[in-house]
C-alpha cells in the first residue's frame, strides 16, 4: 500500500497494482465456504464450528524452564503448543559441542537427548494436547523422541494429534537451517509422511511453509507461489514412495505468514486455498476432500516489527492477526511487542496472546465463514493472486521443479531481489513505517526483556555428562550401526530412530551418522 | 583517486538469518565498495582469515542469534593476534543496548541496530575508513 504518491499508481504491499475502486465487474462471486474450491473456507460454519487453535511458539534455555513457560501458557488459554528449539539443536549439535558455544537456549529450547524430550513434556498429557514441533533437518530425529516420550506416557500412536514442521526445502530458499543436501534430506522427510501415514495417522507430518520465505523478504504472491510449488514436490516424493494420494494428502498441512497489508494477506489465503484444491484435484487426481482441503496456521509477520517504539508492535500484531483470522487460518501464533529485541517476556507474550483472545470473543469476526467474500475488491485481487501465482508454478515446472530451482538458485534471487526493493523503499520513504522513517520519538522508555544468561549451557553439559554415564553404551552403538545400515538403503529410518533415541544416543551422535552417509550441504555463495 | 573500500559481510555462528546481511552487501556494492560476503556458518577463525586473504578494510558482522556476547570479542581477540587491528569491525542484528556498549568498550566501532537506514551505514563506513590515495 504506497500511498505516498497521489497521483501515480497505487499497489499492495507486494506491488500488484490496484484500479481506483473495485465494482460489481471486477469479479465473480466465489462458491459458499465448505465447497470446491474452498476459496471461502474449507467449513460451512468455520469458526463457528470450531474456533482456531491458539498455538504461541515458545521455548528456551533449558527444558525445565520451556516446561513451565507451556505449562504457564496452556493455563492462560493457549489451546495448542509449539516448540521452539534453539539453533544448535535445530543444527543438530549437542549442548556440549564446540559449534554450540554462546547459543545454547538462546533462541529456543536445547534438546540433545530423548532424557530432555521427557523434562520439556513432563506433567503434560500428549494424548490431550496437541503439540507443533518447529524443526526442519533434524525432523525426524526429534520426531523420534517425541513419540517415545508418547510411549512412556502410555499414550497411543493413534491419539497423537500435532504437527512436526519437516519442510527442508524451504530451508535451502530462505531460512538455510540445513544440514544434509537436498536428495536425502527430501528421503528423510518422506520417511516422516510415510511412517505418520501409517502409524500416527491423526498427525500432521509436515507443515509446508511460507512463514520464513516471507520473512527472507519475498512478496506475499511469491510467498504463496513458492509454497504451493513446494507442497507439490512433496507430493511427488511420497507418491514415489508408493503412498497414493488420498492415504497421505489430507494430513498435509501448511503456515503462511500474516502480514501488513492486510486486503492483500486476506487475498493470499483465499488463493491458497483455491489454488491447492485444484492442484490437489487436477494435477494429481485427488477425489478426497479432505486432501483438496488446504490446512493452515499462521504466524503474524515477525520482519515487520520494530526496534522503534515496540508498543506500536501490539497494533500491528492485532491487525495482522484479524487478517489471518478473516482469512481463514486453523491456528494461529501472534508475536510479542518485543519481537526485535528479545525472546518473549511472560508479559508480552500474554499480551500477545490475549490479543487473540480479545479478536476470538469480543469482535464478531468468528460470527460468519469468510466475510469479505462477494467484495469486489478482495474478488479480484484473491483472482489476481490466483494467476500470479499460477505463472511462478509454471515457470518452476519448466525448470524441472524446485530442486532445479533451487541449485540455479532462483527462488533465492527472486526473494533477495524483493528484499532489497524493499528496503530501498523504506530508505527512500517511499514506504512509510511509522517510528522508524516517520513519526520519530528521540527518548523511548526501556523495555523489561527476557534475558538468557549461559546457564542453559553449563546445565546442559552436566546433564550430557550424567546421561553419557547413565546409559548403556553397547545399547547406543548397536542402535548407531542399524540407523547407518538403514541410512545407506532405502528402509525407512523411524524405527531405526526410535531405536537409537530410547538408547539415549543423543541427537549430535546420530546427525554424525547420518552426516556420514547423506554427506554435508554448503550453499553456494551468493550475495 | 582513491581505491574502492574493500569490505568482509559475515554472518558468524550457526544463526542462517542472512536476508539483512545480504541487502547491506549489496547496498555497499551499489555505494561503490567491493563487498565479500563469507556465506553462512563461519567460526571467528573463518571469518579473520578471509578478512586476511581479502585484505578488507571493514568487517561487518551480522548476528541475530543472541550469540553475540561469546562470538565477537572472540573475533576482536584473533584481529589482535594476527596485528588487523587497523580493520573497522562493525556490528549488526539483535544487540541490546547494553551489549552494543561493551562490544563498543572492546574495539567495535559501530553497531547497527534493526532499523538502521543503509545510508547511514554507507556513510558511516566512508567517513570512518582513511582512504589510500
Amino acid at each position: 500500500m504506497k500511498t505516498t504518491k497521489p497521483e501515480q499508481e497505487i499497489s499492495t504491499l507486494s506491488g500488484i497494482p490496484l484500479k481506483p475502486f473495485y465494482g460489481p465487474e471486477d469479479a465473480a462471486s466465489s462458491p459458499p465456504p465448505g465447497e470446491f474450491p474452498y476459496t471461502r473456507g474449507i467449513h460451512p460454519t468455520m469458526y463457528q464450528g470450531r474456533l482456531w487453535t491458539m498455538r504461541q511458539f515458545s521455548g528456551f534455555s533449558t527444558p525445565q524452564k520451556t516446561n513451565e513457560r507451556y505449562r504457564y501458557l496452556l493455563s492462560q488459554g493457549q489451546t495448542g503448543l509449539s516448540v521452539a528449539f534453539d539453533l544448535p539443536t535445530l543444527m543438530g549439535y549437542d549442548a556440549d559441542q564446540p559449534e554450540s558455544a554462546g547459543e545454547v537456549g538462546k533462541c529456543g529450547v536445547a534438546i540433545s537427548s530423548l532424557r530432555d524430550m521427557e523434562t520439556l513434556f513432563s506433567g503434560i498429557p500428549l494424548g490431550e494436547v496437541s503439540v507443533s514441533m518447529t524443526i526442519n533437518s533434524p525432523a525426524p530425529i526429534l520426531f523420534a523422541m517425541y513419540l517415545a516420550v508418547a510411549q512412556q506416557q502410555g499414550v497411543a500412536f493413534e491419539r497423537l494429534q500435532g504437527t512436526l514442521q519437516n519442510d527442508i526445502l524451504k530451508e535451502y530458499i530462505a531460512q538455510k537451517e540445513f544440514i544434509f543436501p537436498p536428495r536425502p534430506s527430501m528421503r528423510f522427510a518422506t520417511d516422516v509422511i510415510e511412517y505418520a501415514t501409517r502409524h500416527v495417522p491423526s498427525y500432521n507430518p509436515i507443515s509446508i511453509s511460507g512463514y520464513h520465505i516471507r520473512e527472507a523478504g519475498s512478496t506475499a504472491v511469491q510467498e504463496l507461489a513458492f509454497t504451493l510449488r513446494n507442497g507439490i514436490e512433496y507430493v511427488e516424493w511420497a507418491l514415489k514412495r508408493g503412498l497414493s494420494i488420498d492415504e497421505f494428502g489430507p494430513r498435509l498441512s501448511f503456515f503462511f505468514n500474516a502480514h501488513n497489508d492486510f486486503f492483500e494477506e486476506i487475498a493470499k489465503y483465499r488463493a491458497a486455498r483455491t489454488l491447492w484444491a485444484s492442484i490437489a484435484r487436477e494435477r494429481f487426481g485427488s477425489k478426497s476432500q479432505k486432501v483438496q482441503k488446504m490446512r493452515f496456521h499462521a504466524q503474524t509477520a515477525g520482519c515487520s516489527l520494530t526496534w522503534q517504539q515496540p508498543m506500536n508492535n501490539v497494533v500491528r500484531t492485532a491487525v495482522q492477526a484479524m487478517a489471518a483470522v478473516m482469512g481463514g487460518t486453523q491456528s494461529l501464533h501472534t508475536n510479542s511487542l518485543d519481537e526485535a529485541y528479545a525472546l518473549p517476556s511472560e508479559h508480552a507474550v500474554t499480551l500477545a496472546l490475549r490479543t487473540q483472545q480479545i479478536l476470538a470473543f469480543e469482535t464478531g469476526v468468528t460470527d460468519v465463514p469468510d466475510p469479505f467474500g462477494g467484495s469486489y475488491y478482495l474478488e479480484a485481487l484473491t483472482a489476481e493472486m490466483v494467476k500470479a501465482a499460477g505463472h511462478y508454478i509454471e515457470q518452476i515446472d519448466a525448470m524441472g521443479g524446485v530442486l532445479p530451482a533451487i541449485e540455479r538458485g532462483f527462488l533465492q534471487n527472486e526473494i533477495a531481489n524483493a528484499s532489497y526493493t524493499y528496503q530501498q523503499e523504506i530508505d527512500g520513504r517511499e514506504r512509510i513505517q511509522v517510528g522508524v522513517n516517520a513519526y520519530v520519538e528521540a527518548d523511548e522508555e526501556p523495555l523489561e526483556l527476557l534475558a538468557i544468561d549461559d546457564s542453559a549451557e553449563r546445565e546442559q553439559r552436566v546433564a550430557l555428562e550424567s546421561l553419557q554415564q547413565e546409559r548403556d553404551e553397547l545399547q547406543v552403538w548397536s542402535s548407531l550401526k542399524r540407523l547407518k545400515d538403514d541410512a545407506e538403503g532405502e528402509a525407512n529410518l523411524l524405527p531405526a530412530l526410535l531405536e537409537s533415541v530410547k538408547a539415549y544416543a543423543t541427537l549430535g551422535e546420530i546427525v554424525a551418522v547420518l552426516k556420514g552417509v547423506f554427506g554435508v550441504y554448503t550453499e553456494p555463495s551468493r550475495a | 583517486m582513491s581505491l574502492p573500500i574493500r569490505v568482509l559481510v559475515a554472518k558468524p555462528g550457526l544463526d542462517g538469518h542472512d536476508r539483512g546481511a545480504k541487502v547491506i552487501a549489496r547496498a555497499l556494492r551499489d555505494a561503490g565498495m567491493e563487498v565479500i560476503y563469507t556465506g553462512l556458518r563461519q567460526t571467528p577463525e573463518m571469518v579473520v582469515n578471509a578478512a586476511l586473504q581479502e585484505d578488507v578494510q571493514v568487517i561487518g558482522l551480522s548476528i541475530l542469534s543472541g550469540a553475540h556476547n561469546a562470538i565477537v570479542p572472540r573475533i576482536l581477540d584473533l584481529l589482535r593476534e594476527k596485528g588487523m587491528t587497523d580493520v573497522l569491525v562493525i556490528v549488526g542484528g539483535i544487540i541490546p543496548d547494553e551489549d552494543a556498549a561493551e562490544l563498543k568498550r572492546l574495539g567495535v566501532s559501530e553497531v547497527f541496530q534493526p532499523g538502521a537506514s543503509l545510508e547511514k551505514i554507507v556513510d558511516f563506513i566512508r567517513g570512518s575508513v582513511k582512504q589510500i590515495a
